[in-house]
């Protein structure tokens, strides 16, 4: 049983769930600095130079676990002192340089930059270099490497720069707090806030739900999540650990598609704001569109929203694949709806700091949403929801055409082009990361078969269509 | 009166959209809009006794097939 893609997340998922077994028991504070010596016990060191190393990075860990540095307003952190400072020498040629006759780096260089010594193997020169990576691509020995940060690499924003004592520090003006650097840096040095503390604090004062309800909001990306167990047992699993109820927030997305269509048709040209990242990219980077994107809450929000009605005194906390969700639910105009935020990685923590074996458990339900609120979770969905939904609602004098971006790279391009008037579409569905939820940062694995499997659960929803879905909301 | 139909996932299977739908339309027919509060919410915690509907506090076990007949007891009769 693999629960995890990488050892990073792993340990991650260690301190989170020695901070949460302690919440649970209320021993917290007095054995807060026992938990590093839990994590890396005896002498002999696995991950760094010496085991006092490794504790002190997970003492970091361990604050970020507790809601991190609140003098910061980013969601996203960087651990200075986990920071291994890699090489950021950017074009290099490596030792598989063969010294050749054809020099294609040479011919290709419009800079000048590359020379050769005694042996014809080649050097460039970096006072020439514009990093432009033309004569990496030609060499057919592939002997010119990019040597880049996967930090620096993972932020297509170009958020994150090497600070004076060369540890990586985020930009908080242009960060999107997507989380992309969070799943890339291979030593775990930058990481989302957790707000578990929050969470268990809501539960354990709710006396069983007598005080207050607590309610679990969960995004339609869990059907690709804890594959080791059924979506059931999830289900049962979250109630197990104190929540009175679990709601999809794909009904708020079916929600969201009906009245955003009306908004698209009404406006002639929307960008979505389903993904929070994509829109604080907009609100950063594309400030003139900021009135083009979509005035609907997300999903998240929206369902929220509709549960306070119901039950003013809730508790609503939102399970998702998402680290900007972190940054959206503060928001002043989501504050009121969402009372706090985890992702996936988070609730096996959290599942296994009660050690509650999800396997072990029989299967509850989890049926609110349609198909089309379902597949909001991979790349693509929204703009087939919102397609439909104009459909179900009659408006037949509106043509749409929408274009689904896959990652911030695709939404710059689309934007740029927007910005541009060249842009043929008047729908921009924007997703930070690429293939949509599913590739969360906070997401336990990430592969080819998530999608499919969002796919094969939107189809099992009981309701067909999205005026079905929505039509029990109708008081 | 208040009125509230559970429409928490297991509820929701069972039929509440179905007997959200016909009180609606009961409550419309028989001019009770404004005496009658209809209502939903997520989970009353009696999933196996489902679907469970409340009429002022007290809780009922409906299908969408027994929907007209607690409306002419339960609601019409005691409104």
């Amino acid at each position: 049983m693999r629960k995890f893609d990488t050892k990073v997340q792993h340990l991650k998922y260690k301190v989170l769930r020695e901070v949460a077994r302690r919440a649970w028991n209320g021993t917290l504070l007095e054995q807060l600095y026992d938990i590093p010596k839990v994590i890396v016990s005896g002498d002999t060191p696995t991950m760094r130079c010496c085991v006092y190393k490794e504790r002190a990075i997970v003492e970091e860990r361990v604050k970020l676990a507790m809601g991190g540095n609140k003098n910061n307003s980013n969601v996203i952190e960087v651990i200075d002192i986990a920071c291994d400072e890699c090489p950021m020498g950017g074009y290099e040629v490596t030792q598989s340089c063969r010294g050749c006759l054809a020099h294609r780096c040479e011919d290709v260089c419009k800079r000048g930059a590359i020379s050769f010594d005694h042996n014809h193997v080649a050097h460039i020169d970096k006072s020439k270099c514009v990093e432009c990576g033309q004569c990496a691509k030609v060499c057919p020995f592939g002997a010119i490497v990019d040597f880049k940060r996967p930090c620096v690499r993972s932020c297509k924003i170009k958020a994150i720069k090497v600070d004076a004592n060369k540890a990586a520090s985020i930009d908080n003006n242009k960060c999107i707090s997507c989380g992309a650097c969070v799943y890339q840096c291979p030593f775990g040095a930058i990481s989302d806030k957790s707000y578990i503390l929050d969470v268990i604090d809501f539960i354990l004062k709710s006396e069983n739900n007598s005080k207050y309800k607590v309610y679990a909001v969960v995004a339609p990306s869990i059907s690709s999540q804890f594959t080791y167990a059924r979506l059931g047992q999830v289900i049962s699993g979250i109630k197990k650990l104190g929540f009175h109820s679990v709601v999809e927030a794909a009904l708020g997305a079916d929600m969201v598609a009906f009245s955003e269509a009306k908004e698209l048709a009404e406006k002639g040209f929307l960008t979505s704001s389903c993904c929070p990242a994509f829109v604080e990219y907009v609100r950063k980077q594309f400030p003139k569109f900021a009135d083009n994107i979509s005035h609907n809450l997300s999903p998240m929000a929206t369902i929220a929203k509709f549960i306070k009605n119901t039950d003013p005194d809730a508790k609503i906390v939102f399970i998702g694949p998402c680290t900007a969700k972190k940054a959206e639910f503060q928001k002043e105009e989501v504050r009121p709806y969402i009372d706090s935020v985890i992702t996936f990685e988070e609730l096996q923590a959290l599942f296994d700091s009660k050690d509650i074996d999800i396997m072990s458990l029989g299967d509850d339900v989890l049926d609110n949403a349609s198909y089309y609120g379902r597949i909001f979770a991979r790349c693509g969905g929204l703009a087939d929801a919102v397609e439909e939904a104009l459909k179900e609602q009659g408006i037949t004098d509106f043509d749409l055409k929408a274009i689904s971006c896959d990652g911030i790279e695709e939404c710059k391009t689309a934007l740029l082009k927007a910005s541009k008037n060249v842009l043929s579409c008047n729908f921009i569905e924007g997703m930070a990361c690429t293939g949509g939820c599913i590739g969360g940062a906070g997401c336990l694995t990430h592969g080819e078969k998530n999608k499919k499997e969002v796919d094969a659960y939107g189809q099992l929803a009981m309701e067909k269509s999205i005026s079905d879905a929505i039509g029990i909301l109708n008081f | 009166m208040k009125v509230t139909v559970c429409i928490g996932s297991s509820c929701h299977l069972k039929g509440s959209r179905q007997i959200v739908e016909e009180l609606q339309y009961l409550i419309a027919n028989n001019n009770l809009k404004e005496k009658v509060e209809l209502g939903g919410t997520f989970c009353m915690g009696d999933c196996k006794n489902g679907v469970c509907v409340t009429v002022d506090g007290n809780k009922y076990s409906l299908t969408p097939e027994t929907t007209s007949e607690f409306f002419e007891k339960e609601i019409l009769a005691k409104v």
